[in-house]
């Protein structure tokens, strides 16, 4: 196996801050973009509270007529894409387009546009048989998932394999690795890979509600995201979107760009257990740890950091401590691991995509960016969390891990250019 | 089953085991052939409860199908009409194949899931939206977070099986339904040994229904015999189905050793992308999408001895379908038989594709093309096989699909027993 998967660009938009500099802001001072929701008046929801991003769509480019027909989720995939291809450098008008694909994970798509337009056509839930003259005319954008990818290779004029990628909340990991699969392989040369959600709206913040799996600290939102801690009492809901230039590395060498780190390994797999529940041991976890790590030729010693899922509900947290025991060994002791939930929020398909970006911030910038709100230590979680304060560290090879309703269990390497060849 | 056979990527061969069909024309596969080759056409006007005063009047729908024959109660509650069409394709699929908890016991990592959604859970995502809207929020129920999404499928069949394998879910266009194919195709090269995969929908809720109204390509002719006529002068846009298909691939050898039946070779794929409801472009897209799966399956277009089209239903879409076949296979296009049997049942949208290749897998087996239902004066340099089916010794199928936005993609299937001649 020759060809090796380089990032060459990023992009984002996530709370606290619309591109990668303001996302680096919040991460390494470990500040918090949890707050009430305003979305929506949450009133009479069990959990009202929500890491929301503060999006200009017209600011960041978008034209009127982008931001009619696209959902808010779309719109961030769109200005998270252009702010990676301008970061990589690429003129993707010079590329072989049947040669560059695009890969988007989203978990729920167009729900927030299906859920506004349903109102109205259901006359405020009254109606079964549906009214359909109210219907906005862009509605069936939201009922169709691959009208995210379909947005972003129109803009970026891909011509390759375009997919979106729904694994529930491993989504944005799940596109990202099949994008690496499909360079490494020999299928494309280049993708725009990434996730983007936009889940803060009534239906969803009450289906999560009639669960419990979100928190419901609403007098104290900004600390209510608490992941490890043993006070932690669910995950907070969040949105943003998160893009990268993935690129054949002698392709990008080629071009002459800079080349941000490697995807070097990735492996999913399922629980098989149960579409909400986890298992004590985190056995399908370790094994998605495993294969990435021995699809990336790297031992489990050599992990600087571990970029958790870190939801932030109890079984997520002890589940993922037991699957990192079990998969780093002794190691696991040693090696740093933070949630930046704690700080964006869960934005389900597109956290993963979100976190690796913080994973590439981590290795160009040598810092860990750190837990915030963790304050008292839970016994069945007793790995180092990283709280509060981000740290400085010599770091080569990451992993980022996530898991999803559904079972999902997922796993990615990365490593910083200068690492061993294979 | 052993867990990863150690040969070289390309002889990672995988070969298609079991068939499982959930479709408006038969609720089994036997059913489903039966319809098919007989060119019965069970395109009706639309009877699912709230559809009636909607514009859409005809559709595939799938009628006689009780779930509860199938599926276990535990998993119709808290699952969509979406997912008991798939569980019970898998069901069907992996009945086929003989594949069975003994087989993979002892290797559970070994065998996947793969599903294709383009739609998601309507019917029940909309009683919930009904539930939030019309009483509030308290009546949300406790499976709207894992019955709606694009993943619940993949994960209660992973659930049901005891599958921990690599579990995926692409949220595509139509096309998306052979991408899935692909995907298990390239996740059995990297060392699975088997994957259950297709995709099923169930886009008639009410609600579904209205979002589809958006597409200015949906048949609203009323006339059943009328409404789906692709590659006539009368063809006036796609009618939409309910239903699909699922199929158990396996690594090759690991089949042989376990004696399965093998009843096909997943021997090529590839997708491009060229813009939502751009149909002229879809012809390069189309031709780039033949080529490349004849490449990766090592087949002349020569050795092509049925085409299985996409037949979209409007002019544009069915002429750059024609010329693309004749532009990618040359002077073999004028002599091939062409056919499109989902004129007798409809779009299912991810599901149509993988109907097809369920098809073409019985039609190499049965030694017949399927006719062509509805469609008699074929206005393009087609031979368009309609009327009654056509024997014909048939040991390579291809398979065309394009979906809604922009997706195009080809699929190379090849009796067990061809041998490439190229």
């Amino acid at each position: 196996m020759t060809r090796r998967v380089a990032v060459t660009g990023v992009g984002i938009v996530a709370p606290g801050g619309v591109g990668v500099p303001a996302f680096w802001d919040l991460l390494s001072a470990g500040r918090t973009a949890t707050r009430g929701i305003t979305l929506f008046n949450p009133e009479g929801f069990r959990s009202r509270i929500a890491a929301e991003c503060d999006f200009d769509p017209a600011g960041h480019g978008l034209t009127a007529d982008q931001v009619a027909a696209q959902d808010r989720y779309i719109q961030f995939a769109m200005v998270a894409a252009e702010e990676a291809v301008r970061n990589a450098g690429l003129d993707t008008g010079a590329e072989n387009r049947w040669r560059m694909g695009v890969s988007l994970g989203t978990a729920v798509g167009g729900t927030t546009r299906l859920e506004h337009d349903y109102v109205d056509v259901s006359h405020v839930g009254q109606l079964w048989d549906v009214d359909h003259r109210p219907a906005g005319r862009h509605l069936q954008r939201a009922f169709s998932p691959s009208s995210l990818a379909s947005a972003v290779a129109e803009q970026v004029g891909a011509r390759g394999p375009v997919q979106t990628v729904s694994t529930g909340c491993t989504s944005g990991l799940d596109a990202i690795g099949y994008a690496f699969h499909s360079i490494e392989e020999g299928r494309l040369d280049v993708c725009i890979a990434g996730a983007s959600d936009s889940p803060i709206s009534p239906i969803t913040v009450a289906c999560f509600d009639a669960i419990k799996a979100t928190s419901a600290n609403n007098d104290d939102p900004a600390h209510a995201s608490r992941p490890f801690d043993a006070h932690r009492d669910g995950f907070v809901m969040g949105e943003g979107g998160a893009v990268l230039v993935l690129e054949e590395l002698e392709h990008a060498r080629a071009r002459g760009a800079t080349v941000h780190c490697e995807i070097r390994g990735y492996a999913t797999f399922g629980n098989a257990y149960h579409m909400t529940g986890l298992t004590q041991e985190g056995l399908e976890m370790a094994e998605a740890i495993n294969r990435a790590l021995a699809h990336a030729k790297v031992d489990s010693s050599q992990i600087d950091y571990v970029n958790a899922h870190g939801s932030g509900t109890q079984q997520n947290d002890r589940h993922e401590t037991a699957a990192v025991k079990k998969s780093l060994g002794e190691h696991a002791y040693h090696v740093p691991m933070s949630s930046i939930k704690s700080m964006v929020g869960h934005s389900l398909g597109a956290i993963g995509a979100i976190e690796i970006v913080a994973c590439v911030l981590a290795l160009a910038h040598q810092v860990v960016p750190p837990t915030a709100n963790y304050e008292t230590p839970d016994p069945e979680c007793d790995l180092d969390y990283v709280p509060k304060t981000a740290r400085e560290l010599p770091l080569r090879s990451v992993l980022s891990v996530g898991s999803g309703f559904g079972g999902f269990q997922s796993a990615v390497v990365l490593t910083r250019q200068g690492g061993r060849a294979r | 089953m052993s867990s990863l056979h150690q040969l070289p990527h390309r002889q990672r061969r995988s070969v298609v085991t079991g068939i499982g069909v959930i479709a408006p024309n038969g609720v089994s596969t036997e059913a489903f052939w039966k319809a098919t080759r007989e060119g019965m056409s069970v395109l009706d006007l639309v009877t699912r409860e709230g559809c009636e005063n909607l514009p859409l009047k005809v559709a595939g729908e799938v009628r006689d199908f009780d779930p509860a024959v199938l599926i276990e109660e535990r998993y119709l509650v808290q699952t969509d009409r979406f997912t008991h069409f798939a569980m019970a394709a898998a069901n069907l699929a992996l009945d086929d194949a003989r594949l069975g908890r003994a087989d993979y016991n002892d290797s559970p990592f070994a065998v996947g899931v793969v599903t294709a959604a383009g739609s998601g859970g309507g019917e029940f995502g909309q009683r919930e939206l009904q539930h939030l809207w019309g009483q509030g929020s308290k009546h949300v129920g406790p499976y709207q977070s894992i019955a709606w999404f694009y993943a619940a499928s993949t994960g209660q069949i992973s659930i049901r099986g005891g599958f921990k394998g690599p579990c995926g879910v692409v949220a595509s266009d139509e096309a998306g339904g052979l991408d899935a194919l692909a995907h298990a195709a390239h996740t059995i090269q990297r060392g699975t040994d088997a994957i259950v995969v297709g995709a099923a929908e169930a886009p008639l809720a009410p609600y579904s229904v209205v979002c589809q109204l958006g597409y200015d390509d949906l048949s609203k002719v009323a006339d059943p015999d009328r409404a789906y006529r692709p590659f006539t002068d009368a063809a006036c846009g796609f009618v939409p189905a309910e239903g699909g298909a699922m199929l158990v691939v396996e690594e090759e050898t690991s089949a042989l050793d376990r004696g399965a039946p093998v009843r096909a070779v997943v021997a090529g794929h590839a997708a491009t992308f060229t813009g939502a409801a751009r149909w002229c472009e879809s012809r390069e897209g189309l031709v780039h999408a033949i080529t490349g799966a004849l490449e990766d399956a090592r087949c002349a277009p020569e050795e092509i001895d049925v085409v299985f089209a996409d037949a979209f239903g409007v002019p544009a879409a069915d002429r750059a379908e024609a010329l693309a076949i004749a532009d990618a296979l040359g002077r073999h296009a004028e002599v091939v038989p062409v056919t499109a049997p989902k004129t007798g049942t409809g779009r299912a949208y991810c599901g149509a594709p993988v109907l097809d290749a369920a098809a073409a897998v019985l039609a190499m087996e049965h030694g017949v093309v399927p006719p062509t239902p509805n469609v008699f004066e074929v206005s393009y340099d087609l031979d368009l096989v309609t009327g009654s089916a056509r024997p014909a010794e048939l040991r390579t199928a291809l398979v065309l699909s394009r979906g809604l936005m922009g997706s195009n993609a080809a699929l190379v299937l090849r009796k067990s027993s061809a041998e490439s001649l190229s």
